[in-house]
């Protein structure tokens, strides 16, 4: 086998079996079950709890834990913001970088609460040490511990139980920080520190090149960083380049480490359900749609790009190592196609190569990765994406099997489809109304005033897209799509820093995270109160391929082809183009 | 009246139906469908668009085109409220045929203080009894209303409602006191209490249900239609953007062509299905002659978990016969066969009458002089005859053992070995004494109903628990469930002991059915989720149950569990076939949309359509008449098969999924080839 395929066939083989147990850990952790992580943090735990007067045996409803949630995030966003405005005096400061404008800030603190990590800034030069590490590494903490801890709350409301209390969300919430992301990281950041990776706190370093020029060297608290922003699937890059940075992806194996460590905890919560729910052959068909959909975007991509761009064919030019315009010749074509759906489909959005520059066909595999959004997901969210997938489908599947629709025993009634519906319109809804504002704004090439200006000063809306016609089109959805997933990664050739797109993209992301968290928060907690019925052979059986099928093909039809229109005068218009 | 064969386009019922489609154009009753609503404001706009050209605009194309355009707009509609006025014009029709017996027959009505007597009988008009009336029914009367006999015993015609030609007994007391208005008074005379108000009866109540305007949404269609709703606002939105998306992409789109996106894309087939496929189910537990108070009851029907079924009429037919004689030690077979046809002489009962049939003498021949008869009372628990110095008694054998124990005499061991065989074997022994020494036992067997035990297995395959509810003593139960196939049996039941067992099953979140007739089986008909009174029980029966069974058929249930699950699975058959049509509507106009543009994107032209106006029209023109080639299906209800939840699943997901793709692909290119042909 070629061996960069085999890279990532090891890649995908080892997150799968590194996986399966983490998620049993993990249900042991939400379950209270004895793991030898207590030893070294359950004193502390205890500590905080106790300080902080949180008593973790009094469990909560899901509006408690909604409550709770939200409580926090506000806190956290308003620390951000302070951070953000005010760095250029906070200490940790060694470069001087100055503090954000308003709509910036707003649009990174945002940005970085609601684990999406879309970065209109450079890391280099747009933020101090002290907003990285308090700032958006504390945030890459959190964000990523809220999304697992909702997800242990619905993990509790789908029990073959009849209940209304659904456990701690303090407690959910301190542990999935100490017992999983703090554990994980610390590993893969000692990985990176032998590979090469900079762990400093001192300024720019400034270097003489052969030629005798001066060069200023970016470095900082990089393995840190990387750690938690691929652990908890954040995808916020400490540089502006991301993951396509020497010090921040400096090898093939630290390429391999962050791809496993992006993935894993996506697997790991799907076989974390299996173990704490005791529906481990549910979560199996989870994990095998989600898979489907997943190879089903990368092989397409994986060929697109080692078969390299026509135009370029054309010139009568080679290209032995496929489309390597915007890559990283230390991955190569193959890592980076596997890397670009990975990070896409999962709700991380740290790339290690250009985004703009892969095929278009590649392209539109990413935009369907986030539009659809839960093949894998985010860490916790991701599950949670699912499961509004999984109430639809049991919806139709159940009246397909002559009963009133039921899952794991409750059944589903007009609210749960009511609020499962929402969540489901919503996505398309940012995506496309987003878009359709900027196409307008472009199309007409209306004067922005203060909402946009180019480099050269003009406030003309078409001055925003570095390509014109089709590709600009995806610029700009790819924007939105980006957002309203929570991915963070840029399709680039966009001008974003400017009060438009900040503050648009900021609104999305707000309405894109939170509503995805409250509705099947709402939905488990809503069916967990309901009377649990048994199963019998007239029963719609979820733990089978054929419904796996079934939540495969809503997926498709309700997410992927709800943007066909849009996706056909983008990528799809660019690739016929192209051949 | 069953008229089950008969076709679903009676001439008389599509000609109402088409007044009706026209009448149901009213927004205010569009309304109510939210899917066809936004049909109904797309074919206003495409009305506008029409008479906008007509005043000289020229960007939105021909006059012809747009005209079209508006009319299949229009055909969508209409064929959808034709599915919808269809089903209520069948379901009324079948109605009206069961009222139109009731309406407006003479009463004898008491009033209690008359011009000139006290109780005096005056004739009314039937629609002026009022509940709690009293009239009177002697033979050949037509009764006026449904009531409760309070005085007398008749035989009744019920044919009118039931269909059964074969007349029934009604008395007062007890649990056959019930009748029903239009029926007919045989013999004899009674005196009737007025049960309902006029326009209130099962069958007023069972009329709104098939009215498609009065009808109220069951819990599980809201449900859907808030999916479906759903559905169409994502819709509208990938429509709307779709305008400066194509402005961005300098592709001009005319109105019509968003409107036709639009409603290709919404589900239009489900939704203009959707309150047919509710009225025709009701309208089908209707033709086998149940009369449901809710559609709720009919949809839950179809996820019923337990049924509770009397074994007696049920899973048994009527009545136990004797099948052997067991002759005690020392004694000559002919001479207790001969006693026991004595004892059985003057016994009208079934199993009396089965004992002469068994041993085959006539009991006339027999000579028997001044035969004195004693009947069968509770404390003696046994009958028999008295003749010279011979008394033969016959009875049970706990009471015959303790009259032959007072005289003085032993009881056989072998007879008691005899009389544990034949309760264990599922039978009743009847104990045969002579002057107080045994003769022998007589066998008697409940006869199993023929193919009841495949009935139960069709149910255990749909996840359906049966239960045998009997008075017989456990040992006997048991023996009849096991050879009947039932999964659970409740012996020795006393009524109490129904509604236990009810509230036990609920109670692990199960839902339960049960048939009933008598007054004491209302608390528990009222505690089921679905309770089926028989027509023929007492009116508090009635009150409680939800459903009211006119032939008093008690495997009727079985009926009714499958109504409701075709009920649910034709929703969601055709919910999953509107859907998946998308795909092959989304292939057939996007690529019209752009090609005059974006020329490149021929290639997602898959079915390489004519031209993008032709493309256009075949996508609309299909997805209005999938509607009325839908209809029979909305109406019959897709065939229910008892293979398993995972089997159904796949079965239909294969049927109308797959199906659900693949056929439009077919149906708009052969519409695009006839297009083309006027093109």
């Amino acid at each position: 086998m070629n061996p960069q395929i085999l890279g990532v066939v090891v890649m995908f083989v080892a997150t799968l079996l590194l996986a399966v147990p983490l998620g049993k850990y993990i249900a042991k952790v939400y379950s209270g079950q004895k793991v030898w992580t207590d030893l070294v943090f359950g004193r502390a735990e205890r500590l905080l709890f106790k300080t902080s007067r949180i008593d973790t045996t009094r469990e909560m409803t899901w509006k408690q834990s909604l409550t709770a949630l939200l409580t926090l995030n506000v806190i956290w966003f308003l620390w951000a913001m302070f951070c953000l405005l005010n760095q250029a005096w906070l200490p940790m400061n060694p470069d001087h970088n100055p503090g954000m404008t308003p709509d910036l800030a707003w649009n990174t603190a945002i940005s970085f609460l609601v684990n999406c990590n879309l970065q209109d800034y450079s890391g280099e030069t747009g933020v101090s040490y002290f907003s990285q590490v308090f700032a958006l590494m504390f945030l890459q903490f959190v964000s990523a511990a809220t999304g697992l801890a909702a997800a242990a709350v619905v993990f509790n409301a789908l029990k073959d139980r009849t209940t209304t209390q659904l456990g701690n969300f303090y407690n959910y919430f301190l542990k999935s920080c100490t017992r999983i992301l703090l554990p994980l990281c610390l590993l893969i950041a000692t990985i990176h520190l032998f590979e090469g990776t900079p762990m400093t706190f001192k300024g720019m370093d400034t270097v003489t090149s052969l030629q005798g020029d001066t060069m200023h060297v970016s470095r900082g608290p990089v393995a840190a960083f990387v750690a938690i922003k691929h652990v908890g699937t954040n995808g916020g890059g400490f540089f502006g380049a991301n993951s396509a940075h020497p010090f921040e992806n400096p090898t093939y194996l630290s390429n391999i480490v962050q791809m496993i460590a992006q993935i894993l905890l996506p697997f790991a919560m799907v076989f974390a359900f299996g173990f704490y729910a005791n529906k481990k052959r549910l979560a199996w068909v989870f994990w095998g749609v989600m898979t489907t959909g997943f190879l089903i975007l990368v092989v397409p991509t994986i060929i697109a790009e080692v078969h390299g761009n026509p135009y370029i064919a054309q010139m009568g030019i080679a290209q032995p190592g496929g489309n390597m315009e915007g890559k990283e010749i230390r991955f190569g074509a193959v890592a980076s196609a596997f890397w670009s759906i990975a990070t896409t489909v999962i709700s991380t959005g740290s790339v290690n190569a250009m985004h703009d520059s892969f095929m278009p066909v590649s392209g539109m595999n990413m935009l369907l990765g986030m539009m659809i959004n839960s093949f894998y997901g985010g860490v916790g969210v991701g599950f949670l994406n699912f499961f509004i997938y999984v109430i639809l489908a049991v919806f139709i599947g159940g009246l397909m099997v002559g009963r009133t629709p039921e899952f794991g025993g409750k059944k589903i009634e007009a609210k749960e489809m009511k609020i499962a519906m929402i969540i489901a319109l919503f996505h398309p809804f940012l995506i496309l109304a987003g878009t359709a504002v900027a196409s307008y704004l472009a199309a007409h090439d209306a004067n922005m005033g203060w909402w946009f200006a180019d480099a050269a000063g003009k406030h003309n809306a078409s001055g925003w897209l570095n390509n014109p016609s089709h590709h600009g089109f995806s610029e700009m959805l790819y924007q939105y799509t980006s957002s309203s997933a929570n991915n963070g990664s840029g399709f680039e050739g966009l001008t974003d820093n400017n009060p438009f797109w900040n503050i648009s993209t900021g609104i999305v992301l707000l309405f894109s995270r939170f509503l995805p968290i409250i509705g099947p928060v709402a939905i488990a907690g809503l069916i967990a109160q309901k009377k649990f019925i048994p199963t019998s052979s007239g029963t719609l059986k979820t733990d089978t391929g054929t419904f796996g099928l079934l939540v495969f093909a809503v997926k498709i039809i309700i997410a992927a082809l709800a943007f066909f229109p849009a996706l056909a005068l983008g990528p799809i218009a660019e690739w016929m183009k192209m051949h | 009246m069953r008229n089950n064969k008969e076709g679903l386009f009676k001439k008389e019922l599509v000609a109402e139906a088409i007044k009706q489609s026209f009448i149901k154009l009213n927004p205010k009753y569009q309304f109510r469908n939210p899917v066809m609503f936004t049909v109904e404001i797309g074919t206003i706009v495409m009305l506008f668009v029409c008479a906008w050209i007509l005043a000289g605009e020229a960007n939105q194309g021909s006059f012809t085109y747009n005209f079209i355009i508006f009319l299949v707009l229009l055909a969508t509609l209409l064929f959808a409220n034709f599915a919808e006025a269809l089903a209520e014009a069948r379901g009324k029709a079948q109605a009206a045929s069961l009222r139109k017996t009731r309406e407006e027959t003479p009463a004898k009505k008491i009033v209690l203080m008359g011009e000139i007597f006290v109780n005096e009988v005056q004739i009314v008009a039937s629609s002026q009894l009022i509940k709690g009336d009293y009239f009177v029914c002697e033979t050949g009367d037509i009764i006026p209303t449904d009531g409760e006999i309070v005085q007398g015993i008749a035989t009744i015609d019920e044919s009118a409602i039931t269909g059964e030609s074969a007349p029934v007994i009604r008395e007062a007391g007890g649990d056959k006191s019930s009748v029903t208005g239009g029926t007919k008074v045989l013999s004899d005379k009674i005196k009737v209490k007025v049960t309902t108000e006029p326009g209130e009866s099962f069958l007023d109540k069972m009329i709104t249900l098939v009215e498609g305007a009065s009808r109220q949404k069951t819990p599980n269609e809201i449900a859907l239609t808030i999916l479906l709703s759903g559905f169409t606002i994502v819709f509208i939105i990938v429509c709307v953007t779709l305008q400066p998306f194509a402005t961005y992409a300098k592709t001009p789109i005319p109105i019509s062509a968003y409107i036709a996106l639009f409603v290709c894309l919404i589900p239009t087939t489900i939704g203009g299905l959707l309150s047919a496929i509710g009225i025709s189910g009701m309208d089908r537990a209707l033709r086998a002659n149940v009369i449901a108070k809710s559609g709720k009851a009919v949809e839950t029907a179809g996820d019923l978990d337990v049924l509770l079924l009397d074994k007696t009429g049920t899973i048994t037919i009527g009545n136990r016969k004797a099948t052997k004689f067991h002759t005690a030690q020392g004694i000559a077979e002919k001479a207790f066969i001969k006693s026991a046809v004595l004892s059985s002489m003057a016994d009208e009962t079934p199993e009396g009458k089965s004992i002469i049939e068994l041993a085959n003498i006539n009991p006339l021949t027999l000579q028997v002089s001044s035969p004195r008869f004693i009947k069968f009372t509770a404390e003696t628990r046994s009958s028999g005859i008295d003749y010279d110095d011979v008394q033969i008694r016959k009875g049970a054998y706990d009471s015959m053992k303790t009259m032959v124990e007072k005289a003085g005499n032993p009881f056989p061991a072998s007879t008691i070995e005899d009389v544990n065989n034949i309760s264990s074997n599922g039978g009743t022994p009847l104990v045969v004494i002579e002057n107080n020494r045994v003769l022998g036992v007589v066998e008697l067997q409940d006869i199993i109903k023929t193919g009841i035990f495949e009935r139960f297995e069709r149910l255990r395959k749909m996840g359906v628990k049966t239960v045998m509810v009997t008075g017989d003593n456990p040992l006997t139960a048991k023996y009849i469930a096991e050879k009947a196939g039932v999964d659970d049996y409740i012996a020795e039941a006393k009524p109490e002991d129904k509604m236990a067992y009810i509230r036990k099953e609920q109670a692990t979140g199960k839902l339960v059915a049960m048939m009933g007739d008598g007054t004491n089986d209302a608390p528990a008909l009222a505690q089921a989720d679905v309770g089926v009174a028989m027509n023929s029980g007492t009116a508090a029966a009635k009150e409680a149950g939800n459903m009211v069974d006119l032939d008093n058929d008690p495997t009727k249930l079985i009926e009714i569990v499958e109504i409701g699950k075709q009920l649910l699975m034709t929703r969601g058959t055709l919910t999953t076939f509107s859907i998946a049509n998308d795909v092959a509507k989304y292939f057939a106009i996007v690529p019209a949309l752009f090609i005059a543009s974006i020329p490149a994107l021929q290639r997602i032209n898959i079915m390489n359509l004519h031209s993008p106006s032709s493309a256009i029209l075949s996508a609309i023109i299909f997805n209005a008449i999938i509607i009325p080639m839908l209809i029979p299906l909305a109406l019959r209800g897709v065939a229910y098969k008892p293979i398993g939840a995972s089997a159904l699943l796949r079965r239909n997901l294969l049927v109308y999924g797959l199906g659900g793709v693949i056929i439009p692909f077919i149906g708009i290119k052969v519409i695009d080839l006839l297009v083309a042909l006027f093109m």
